[in-house]
């Protein structure tokens, strides 16, 4: 992990609030696996004080340039967006632990599932289980078909189903709903969303190994301040909690509760 | 021209990250080498392993943060066994901060801490809003305060620290009433209590519903707090609320302190204690000074 003045290579506003920025420096060469995520300063100042915590959406080593996908919601998000081509931002990173990629085996199937801003951590995924040989299928949830985002991306790794609140896609519903029509034949799930999705994943597809990354509001991202913690679901595990920011954000299904 | 010397503190310089702010050192020890710091505030140790609040525990604020986290520490006799343990490779001192809900609970954490020889002194924490005593807490009765830290001194083979709430109406009269129960040296200030609505949910942000204010927002008062106290008491003052570089650590030497302590600004940039102890020297040549300690109560002088 370092913290580096990294060049933003581009921001642009990919879909309705939706920003794609790729930054490009050293601490490229230090990812380790994808779903990992960076701490950005958006500001020199003390407004916004705190980082902003933002998954990695994918990795170029060759270019030594990271993307990352954000949703502008709040004050650091905003001055993110508005941050140019050519100027220099304080990244923190790479930090945490994410999606393993050893626990499926070439020829088998991947399901990769993702809900609004969750999304951009699958695509290094999906990526990285494509170059292994594993075939990925996608299910992605958004509002409207005008809020997707990166699904031309998406289908050419594989199989992509945009599933929209309001029905303006191909399929009306939740990625739940999609995925019991669907039916699906695979080996590995993976998901990452907000939690109330993640919890009905996990209620219906804890029959195979399941992986699911978490979000939770961070202070220093790197396991010191104990804000982001959550109860495992062993209760008698010899801590009692996993920290969000180190021991995950993805984490096997059933290790915590996630309530949290 | 930055060693200090406190009780029980013996340090090559005046910055050590805050207690609650650093954990146990390890994560940080693995960004950067632990024994730059002039000591560690570890995070507070209580007798029994506690989990703390629910989440959300942090919200952020203008030029600040507020946070709810609950003292969540694996309890004083795993902190003993294992925190501390990794810790033994580095020289830097050790201020062991410590909580509890009952004076018993802060008797018996104090006297098992400061029986360690990883532990240089202990710091009281006082600012903890529940306590068994009529629902008065430990930081805002001087009485109480004093009667807290009589009883720690008893058992502890260490000095002791108090760390003071903000919290109060008259702070010197806090101070003044620690040290007259024997406190060797003083901790100001912990956190503001404070709180924050989520303008869409119409509900308090924390799951606390209210939390301590930290960062550059609250380090005017802090100062004035300083300012006030350094001049009617005779023990020293560890300063701390929102220093993030060393112009905030001169200001807080001129405001009376004798030593500083590095909050927030650790989750702004994890490498901010090695960055201000590097930046220092140079802002004390530019001052004309040869030690740090020549600054201390500068500002006390009549207009």
């Amino acid at each position: 992990m370092i913290n580096e003045k990294m060049l933003i290579t581009k921001n642009t506003c990919i879909a309705p609030n939706i920003y794609e920025m790729t930054v490009q420096g050293d601490l490229v060469d230090l990812v380790l696996e994808p779903g990992q995520f960076v701490h950005i300063k958006v500001t020199e100042g003390p407004l916004p004080l705190l980082r902003r915590p933002i998954s990695i959406a994918s990795v170029d080593k060759s270019t030594k340039e990271l993307t990352l996908i954000y949703r502008v919601d709040g004050v650091g998000t905003k001055t993110l967006s508005l941050s140019s081509q050519g100027d220099r931002v304080e990244i923190l990173g790479p930090l945490g632990h994410g999606f393993p990629l050893d626990v499926i085996n070439q020829g088998e199937t991947a399901v990769l599932v993702g809900g609004g801003i969750g999304v951009p951590p699958l695509y290094e995924l999906s990526k990285s289980l494509s170059k292994k040989g594993i075939k990925v299928i996608h299910v992605l949830g958004f509002r409207t078909l005008e809020d997707a985002f990166y699904q031309k991306q998406f289908e050419e790794l594989g199989q992509t189903v945009i599933v929209t609140d309001d029905g303006s896609s191909e399929f009306k519903g939740t990625v739940i709903d999609a995925l019991q029509l669907l039916n699906l034949n695979y080996q590995v799930m993976y998901a990452c969303g907000p939690t109330p999705m993640l919890a009905a994943i996990e209620n219906g597809y804890s029959d195979k190994p399941l992986y699911l990354s978490l979000e939770q509001r961070m202070g220093c991202a790197v396991g010191a301040c104990m804000a982001c913690v959550c109860h495992t679901v062993d209760e008698d595990d010899e801590k009692g909690y996993r920290k969000v920011c180190s021991d995950g954000p993805v984490f096997k299904s059933g290790e915590v509760k996630l309530s949290c | 021209m930055l060693n200090v010397k406190l009780p029980g503190l013996d340090m090559k310089n005046p910055v050590m990250p805050a207690s609650g702010c650093f954990a146990f050192g390890k994560e940080y020890g693995d960004l950067f080498d632990l024994n730059l710091l002039g000591a560690i505030a570890i995070k507070s140790a209580t007798k029994e392993a506690r989990f703390g609040n629910p989440t959300p525990r942090v919200a952020e604020t203008s030029a600040g943060m507020l946070n709810a986290i609950g003292l969540q520490n694996p309890g004083v006799e795993h902190i003993l066994d294992h925190e501390l343990k990794d810790l033994e490779g580095i020289d830097t001192p050790i201020l062991a901060n410590i909580a509890g809900r009952q004076v018993d609970d802060y008797v018996y954490t104090a006297e098992k801490m400061s029986q360690s020889d990883r532990v240089n002194a202990l710091e009281l924490n006082i600012s903890c809003p529940n306590v068994k005593e009529g629902g008065i807490t430990f930081g805002t009765v001087p009485e109480i305060a004093a009667r807290l830290t009589e009883k720690v001194k008893a058992v502890s083979e260490v000095p002791v620290y108090v760390k003071l709430s903000p919290n109060v109406t008259d702070i010197v009269e806090m101070a003044k009433a620690v040290e007259e129960a024997g406190a060797d040296g003083l901790s100001m200030i912990n956190t503001l209590m404070g709180m924050r609505i989520d303008l869409k949910t119409q509900k308090p942000i924390l799951a606390n519903k209210m939390g301590g204010l930290s960062g550059p927002a609250i380090k005017p008062v802090a100062i004035r707090m300083i300012y006030e106290v350094s001049q009617k008491v005779n023990i020293p003052i560890i300063g701390m609320g929102g220093i993030q570089n060393a112009d905030d650590v001169i200001e807080f030497f001129l405001a009376g302190a004798s030593a500083v302590a590095v909050g927030t600004a650790n989750f702004v940039d994890p490498f901010c204690c090695p960055n201000i102890i590097k930046e220092l020297p140079e802002k004390l040549k530019q001052m004309n000074v040869d030690h740090i300690d020549e600054l201390r109560g500068r500002s006390w002088g009549r207009c």
